[in-house]
Order: structure tokens, then C-alpha cells, then sequence
């Protein structure tokens, strides 16, 4: 009897700690919801936590700014086209690095993920002058385009996916590819219809994190940018600099670029820690 | 046997873009970084000066003090994180009604984008607007300013730090406590260890290396902190937040002094690489060990 009132009251305590721990993680996201929902004139006065009116013009007028559109399309754009350069490359990559004999290839493995090490503060000067005054092509510059951060962030994108990728093509094994190899397929057609199929859950997730990265990424997209080539999270630090105090739209656009990575965590919960840890802790 | 030179083909679009935006960047700071160059200076062009400007690093107060910060705000969050960390993971190895909804809202945090980390504290910590100054204020009658008290802003950026790190920590201890054997702990509690026997002598020489790896991974990240802090207080008061990579922002973009900024830049990789390098260090020698035993 006593054993099970310890039990109930055990668990009852974790059910507790685990709320408010809860809360604790939650409450910043859900303020920045509560801000979102306000006008002006409500944010002023005692700062209160329930939600009694919800006022929509932070999300319309931000949904309807030309210059929001914009920032949305271009960020869209570039993180999915670099998800899926990324992947594909790290794809063939990996598999070179898994089924070639290449000297010094473990090397070069290392090597790849010192370009991620890196505090990206050391690049910005460089990167900024290349972009603006050596990678310059006629009038062309990749400064403020769209192809300079897709390509750009593939530097620290590729080592992910590859340090991700190259233990499940290694697990495949290699006595497929030469049955393929002795039924005469060529290489291209044992890369496409042997290891593809074999190692697309591996890559769906690679995909998916790559995109997040991409997404989320503020530095070097505000400083390799004016104009043209603005993203989302560029847009979001405008709102202090330039707009100053008007919290509610800041608070909306925060939101808004919070739903696809939201929808990702719904997605690919479990392989996240293996992805942000580059796999050095297995689960 | 199939030839290499395919093999190299497969991997040349990869070394190709690795060279020309990672190698290049480099090779062009480290060129910079012995020159005096600063486009609104009143001469304009690039001069070579040789080791002029590291001369001047070792004596800019501005710059010692912004890496001095970033090793503080290093250290005091990473430490949080592994601490509070393990204190989550330990309470998620028990069962308990709802563990996958309550992970799921611990893992949040991990995929907000930084500057959006740094929004949510700024509205939360506001003079004004935030609930924190108020109810501080009114509960406790502690007068809270991130924009005027000068450990409030730097304790404010290790709190939020943790709040959006902690999680990385406890999925991945988590991960490596529930990998551990169960025999040593079994025959521990046979031989009547206590607890706190149990966590020093065998939980902790155990975990080691998970813990090590994490502390790599979390302080190379928490060394190149920009985005949030820059959300959050923009380096200030004063220059109480200004960590090293908007120290060097600022020294790169508003004063456009390339040739000192590069010197910066690569004296902070050189720092970067060389703590990294000692906790590698560190975790390969664990690892060494374990084999030879």
C-alpha cells in the first residue's frame, strides 16, 4: 500500500517537473505568439499572458508587404536549392570516398569539416570582398544574388551531409554493387538504382537538415546581400533596425519563420540530434 | 577494379566549391592580414606591412577584452548546458506518462533559427514591453535593464544560450546514457554502492567521452555566437556583449579597416583552432585509454 502511494506521489512529481520545465522552454515562443496577436495600444501597460483578442493585422500586413513576399520566395528558394545541390553532392561524394581507393582520402574526409569549424565572423571579409570586387564577370558580381549564398553555403552544409551520409553508404554493402557491376551496369546506373534507393531515408533527413541550416542562416546572407537576395531572417533583424518598435509585426514575422522548422521537427524528430551532432554520438 | 580517376570525378564538384568559397576566403585573408588597407582612410590602397597589425592586436585593449568576453560567455554557458543537460537526460531515462510529447517540447529550442532566438528574448526582456522587467519589478522589486546594467545584458545572453543549447545536451547524453552497459551499475548495487558512489565511479568514467564530445561541439558553437546577441542586444551597453564576431563586424563594416579586420579574423581562427584542438586532444587520448585497457 505504502509502496504505491510512493508510486503515485513519484510520478505525480515528474508529471510536475516535467510541466514546468515545459513551460520554462515554452513560455519565450508563446510570448512572442501572445506579442504577435496584440495591437499597439494592448502591449501597453501590465505585461499579460492570456490571450482574450486576436488582432490580425500583424500577419496580414506582414503577409501582404511586398517586401516580406520577397524576402519568403528568395529564402524558400535558396534553401531548397541548396538542400538539394548539398545532397546530390554529397551523395556523389561520399560515394567516391566509400568505394574508391583514392590516396589520402581519409585526409580529405577530416578536411571537409574544418571548413565548418571555422567562426564564420573570419569569413565575412573575404567572402565580402570576393563577392563584391574579384568574382566580378563583366558587370556580373555574385554579390546580392541568389547562386552567391546557394553556393555559399554549401561550405558548411557539405561537410554535414557528407559526415552524415558516409556512415550509411558504407553500411551498404559492397557486394551489390558488384553483382550490379558483374549483371553490366556501369557505374552511373549502380549509383542510381542500387545505392539511391538503398540510402534515401539517409538522405530525405540529410536533405531536411540541410534545408534548416540554409533557413536559418543570418550572417552571411546579411552581409553578402543588399537588395535582391534578402532572406527571411535578414527581413526579421530589419524590423529592430529599421522599424524600430513596432513589436507586434516583429513579433508576427518571428512566427512566421518559425513554421518550417516546426513543420521539420514534427518530421524528423528522432534524427536530429545525430544530425546537429554530425553523428559523433550515436542513438 | 574500378579506376580512381572516376572516383575523383565524383568528388571534384565538392573539392571544387570547398576550395573556391572556403580555401580562397582564407588564402585572401591571410594575404589582407600583413597589409594596411582601409578603403576610407586617407590612403585608400592596399599597403604591405608585414606583422604591423598583430603588433597592434596584442595591445588592443577593445579586442582582448571582446575575446576575453567570448571565453566567459563560453564557459558559463557551456557549463550550464552540460550540467542542466545531464540533469534532463538522467530524468528522461525513467518512464513516464507523455516522455515523447515532453521531448518533443524540449527539443524545440534546437530548430529555431538564431535570430529569431534573439527576437523572442528581446520581446521577452524589453523595458516596457517584456513580462521579465515587469514581474521582476513587481514581485521582487528588482530594477531589471538589459540596455542600461552591464551583467544583466551578459547574464541575459548565457541564459538564453542555455535555453536554446540545453537541448543539443540532454538528446545527446541522453542518447549515450541509455548506450551504457547495464552490468557495472547491477554490480555496484550488489556490492552496496550509493548513489553518489554509483554517478562518481562509474556514470561519469562511462560517459566521459559523450561528455567531451559534446563540450567540443557545444564551445566551437558558442565561440562564433553572432546572430542572437546581435538580436538581442546588439553588443551593448556599451560594449558589455560584444563578442568576437561582432567585434570583428564592427571592426570589418562600419570603420572598413580590412587589413587590421584580417589580422583579427586570423589570430581568432588560430584561437579557435588551438582550444578545439586541446579538447580534441583531450577526447582522443580518453578514447586511447579505454582501448588499452
Amino acid at each position: 500500500m505504502r509502496h504505491l502511494r510512493n508510486k503515485a506521489s513519484a510520478s505525480l512529481g515528474a508529471i510536475l517537473f516535467w510541466l514546468i520545465s515545459s513551460i520554462v522552454t515554452l513560455l519565450p515562443i508563446y510570448w512572442m505568439f501572445v506579442v504577435s496577436a496584440r495591437s499597439r495600444v494592448q502591449l501597453f501597460g501590465s505585461p499579460s499572458f492570456l490571450i482574450t483578442s486576436f488582432f490580425t493585422e500583424n500577419y496580414t500586413s506582414t503577409v501582404s508587404d511586398p517586401a516580406f513576399q520577397r524576402y519568403m520566395v528568395n529564402s524558400i528558394v535558396i534553401a531548397t536549392a541548396n538542400a538539394v545541390l548539398v545532397t546530390t553532392l554529397a551523395l556523389f561524394a561520399t560515394y567516391a570516398l566509400s568505394r574508391y581507393k583514392l590516396p589520402g582520402k581519409e585526409n580529405l574526409f577530416f578536411w571537409t569539416i574544418t571548413n565548418r569549424m571555422a567562426p564564420p565572423a573570419v569569413f565575412l571579409l573575404p567572402l565580402f570582398l570576393l563577392y563584391t570586387q574579384v568574382f566580378v564577370v563583366a558587370d556580373v558580381r555574385l554579390f546580392d544574388t541568389k547562386i552567391g549564398l546557394i553556393l555559399l553555403y554549401c561550405v558548411f552544409n557539405l561537410p554535414f551531409a557528407i559526415w552524415t551520409l558516409r556512415g550509411m553508404i558504407d553500411a551498404i554493402p559492397k557486394e551489390l554493387d558488384e553483382a550490379a557491376f558483374v549483371d553490366g551496369a556501369n557505374t552511373w546506373q549502380v549509383l542510381t538504382k542500387v545505392i539511391l534507393p538503398l540510402a534515401k531515408p539517409g538522405l530525405a533527413v540529410t536533405g531536411i537538415l540541410t534545408w534548416v541550416f540554409a533557413w536559418n542562416e543570418y550572417l552571411f546572407a546579411a552581409t553578402l546581400t543588399s537588395v535582391h537576395a534578402r532572406t527571411i531572417t535578414t527581413g526579421l533583424a530589419e524590423f529592430v533596425t529599421v522599424t524600430g518598435t513596432n513589436w507586434g509585426r516583429m513579433a508576427a514575422t518571428a512566427m512566421l519563420t518559425l513554421v518550417p522548422a516546426l513543420l521539420v521537427l514534427g518530421l524528423a524528430q528522432r534524427h536530429i540530434v545525430a544530425g546537429l551532432t554530425f553523428g559523433a554520438v550515436k542513438e | 577494379m574500378r579506376s580512381s580517376s572516376v572516383g575523383w570525378l565524383f568528388l571534384a564538384p565538392t573539392l571544387l566549391i570547398l576550395f573556391v568559397f572556403g580555401v580562397l576566403p582564407f588564402l585572401y585573408v591571410l594575404v589582407i592580414g600583413f597589409t594596411q588597407w582601409n578603403s576610407f582612410a586617407a590612403d585608400p590602397e592596399m599597403r604591405f606591412t608585414g606583422a604591423d597589425n598583430f603588433r597592434r592586436l596584442v595591445f588592443d585593449d577593445q579586442f582582448l577584452y571582446s575575446l576575453w568576453l567570448t571565453l566567459k560567455f563560453a564557459f558559463f554557458a557551456v557549463v550550464s548546458e552540460i550540467v542542466l543537460g545531464y540533469f534532463l537526460a538522467q530524468a528522461f531515462m525513467r518512464d513516464f506518462p507523455g516522455k515523447g510529447f515532453f521531448r518533443t517540447i524540449h527539443t524545440l529550442p534546437l530548430v529555431i533559427a538564431p535570430i529569431a532566438v534573439g527576437a523572442t528574448w528581446r520581446l521577452l526582456t524589453v523595458p516596457g514591453l517584456g513580462p521579465l522587467p515587469y514581474y521582476l519589478n513587481r514581485w521582487f522589486g528588482y530594477e531589471f535593464n538589459i540596455s542600461r546594467y552591464i551583467d544583466q545584458a551578459f547574464f541575459t545572453t548565457v541564459v538564453m544560450d542555455v535555453w536554446h543549447w540545453t537541448p543539443l545536451v540532454t538528446l545527446t547524453l541522453l542518447a549515450a546514457l541509455s548506450s551504457l552497459p547495464k552490468e557495472p551499475f547491477e554490480q555496484a548495487q550488489i556490492d552496496g554502492a550509493n548513489r553518489f558512489q554509483i554517478f562518481w565511479h562509474i556514470t561519469l568514467p562511462l560517459l566521459k567521452p559523450a561528455i567531451l564530445a559534446t563540450v567540443f561541439i557545444r564551445m566551437m558553437d558558442a565561440l562564433r555566437t553572432v546572430d542572437e546577441v546581435w538580436m538581442l542586444t546588439g553588443g551593448g551597453p556599451g560594449a558589455a556583449t560584444r563578442y568576437i564576431g561582432l567585434h570583428i563586424w564592427r571592426v570589418v563594416f562600419p570603420k572598413t579597416d580590412y587589413g587590421y579586420g584580417s589580422a583579427m579574423s586570423l589570430i581568432t581562427l588560430y584561437l579557435t583552432i588551438v582550444l578545439c584542438w586541446m579538447l580534441y586532444a583531450g577526447l582522443v587520448a580518453r578514447r586511447d585509454l579505454k582501448r588499452a585497457d
